[in-house]
């Protein structure tokens, strides 16, 4: 059962040398108040691992963190649109473990599913395979990845009640995956609502897997954060 | 050249109800131009399936977007969904045709579109997924690169994204088909020649002969 806490006491589950799952996609679905905490607590030596970089430019999601110097490995498939991650990779200050999007993507599905790899076709013939174990499975040729897991992930979703039943609204991208692979996961919301009111089959991650439940900004102002972004970037 | 060629171009290779995912630029431009008449679902690899144009300002989700984090509306009948179940659409083969634009293609069908060692680091992203996974792989550029470079290859120079994927190729100056044994010239664009052709392409193109002796109009 989840245990509902401040954004300031679930930060404190994070520190130095953790390793830090992150939800969300390019800065969409991320969890906003979380990772303010997190820049401004000032841990470091973080491993981060999400699906890619934040909202082009940088500066945004794990964006934050980076500008912040609080990052020395960053796990991932793109880091195309945060221009100070680039600079950090290539000056060696962080490590880059990059896989392929869906690769990803299965790798942390296999960290909280308790599967021992991954095995894909997806990247034969390219630098890849050189991140990845080879093997023949019926005649045909794969790479075998390992599963991803973190110490704490903080995921982003609409709705929870209190036995941490989640709901999401629009895309969940990575949310509910990620939900399932670390030892602590926290769950940011926008709204904390009664048991019951959200129905059975609207629950996109069942409590089970959340540890602590988090009150984010309300669906209002997020939408208005979005729309200044969008605006301001000339995409809306 | 007619304004948006290639996405103008690219537009006529969609057929009804197809499931595509398109690529960041040109090729989502393409979706601008889908026929009248036609439907075609588009695909979203951070999620999504049939979403329609951005929307207006004040009516936006802050968790509806595209694979670059751009808002978008999702049309009746859409589907939104996570990343795991977006990717076994996409490397399960049950997309139809993904249009991707790269660095350079070569006579073999391979593809580099994601890394120059030493001067481009992004990351691949979903574009190996893609390549391997979709049924019908379009890529679409220009035809040289901004010095004049062939980006037609005979073997590509960069690393690889997908290797013997690309089926068809969709510049500003030709379409080709890319075969088991390699380059077909299938159409010129307005006012380009064979001869023209065959100079800004490295890769052989198996039926430029045959080109020589049909007058372009």
């Amino acid at each position: 059962m989840a245990v509902q806490i401040t954004t300031a006491e679930a930060v404190k589950k994070i520190v130095d040398q953790s390793s830090v799952m992150i939800g969300g996609f390019l800065g969409a679905a991320v969890p906003l108040k979380m990772i303010d905490e997190i820049a401004a607590a000032g841990v470091k030596d973080l491993t981060v691992i999400s699906i890619g970089a934040g909202y082009r430019g940088g500066g945004v999601d794990v964006g934050k963190l980076v500008v912040n110097h609080q990052i020395i490995k960053y796990v991932t498939s793109h880091v195309g649109t945060d221009p100070n991650l680039i600079k950090q990779i290539v000056g060696e200050e962080v490590e880059l473990e990059l896989s392929p999007m869906g690769t990803f993507v299965e790798r942390v599905r296999a960290g909280g599913a308790g599967l021992g790899a991954v095995v894909t076709p997806v990247g034969m013939g390219t630098e890849v395979e050189a991140m990845a174990q080879k093997i023949t499975v019926d005649g045909k040729p794969y790479l075998l990845f390992k599963p991803i897991r973190a110490d704490v992930a903080v995921i982003k979703a609409y709705r929870a009640d209190p036995l941490g039943n989640l709901q999401y609204q629009g895309m969940s991208n990575t949310n509910p995956i990620m939900a399932t692979a670390a030892d602590i996961v926290i769950a940011e919301v926008d709204e904390i609502v009664e048991i019951g009111e959200i129905a059975c089959e609207q629950i996109g991650t069942p409590g089970i897997f959340v540890d602590y439940i988090v009150k984010g900004h309300s669906y209002e102002a997020r939408k208005v954060i979005y729309e200044e972004m969008w605006i301001a970037t000339n995409k809306l | 050249m007619p304004k948006n060629y290639i996405a103008r171009r690219i537009a006529k290779e969609f057929k009804d109800g197809m499931y595509v995912n398109l690529g960041i630029g040109i090729p989502t431009e393409s979706a601008n131009y889908i026929p009248e008449g036609t439907r075609v679902f588009l695909q979203t690899e951070n999620g999504g399936l049939m979403f329609g144009p951005k929307p207006k300002r004040g009516e936006s989700n802050p968790d509806i977007a595209n694979a670059g984090a751009e808002p978008i509306t999702m049309l009746p009948g859409g589907a939104v969904f996570d990343v795991a179940t977006s990717f076994a659409m996409i490397r399960g083969g049950h997309i139809d045709m993904t249009v991707v634009g790269a660095l350079e293609v070569d006579e073999a069908g391979n593809i580099a579109s994601w890394k120059i060692p030493g001067k481009l680091l992004t990351g691949m992203g979903g574009a190996m997924d893609l390549l391997y996974g979709c049924k019908r792989v379009i890529v679409a550029m220009t035809h040289t690169d901004k010095h004049g470079n062939p980006k037609i290859r005979k073997k590509c120079t960069l690393p690889l994204t997908a290797a013997g994927v690309v089926d068809m190729i969709i510049t500003d100056k030709a379409v080709f088909r890319v075969d088991k044994d390699g380059l077909y010239l299938e159409e010129l664009a307005p006012g380009v020649t064979a001869a023209e052709i065959e100079q800004l392409t490295e890769g052989t193109i198996l039926n430029i002969i045959e080109w020589e002796h049909i007058e372009i109009t």
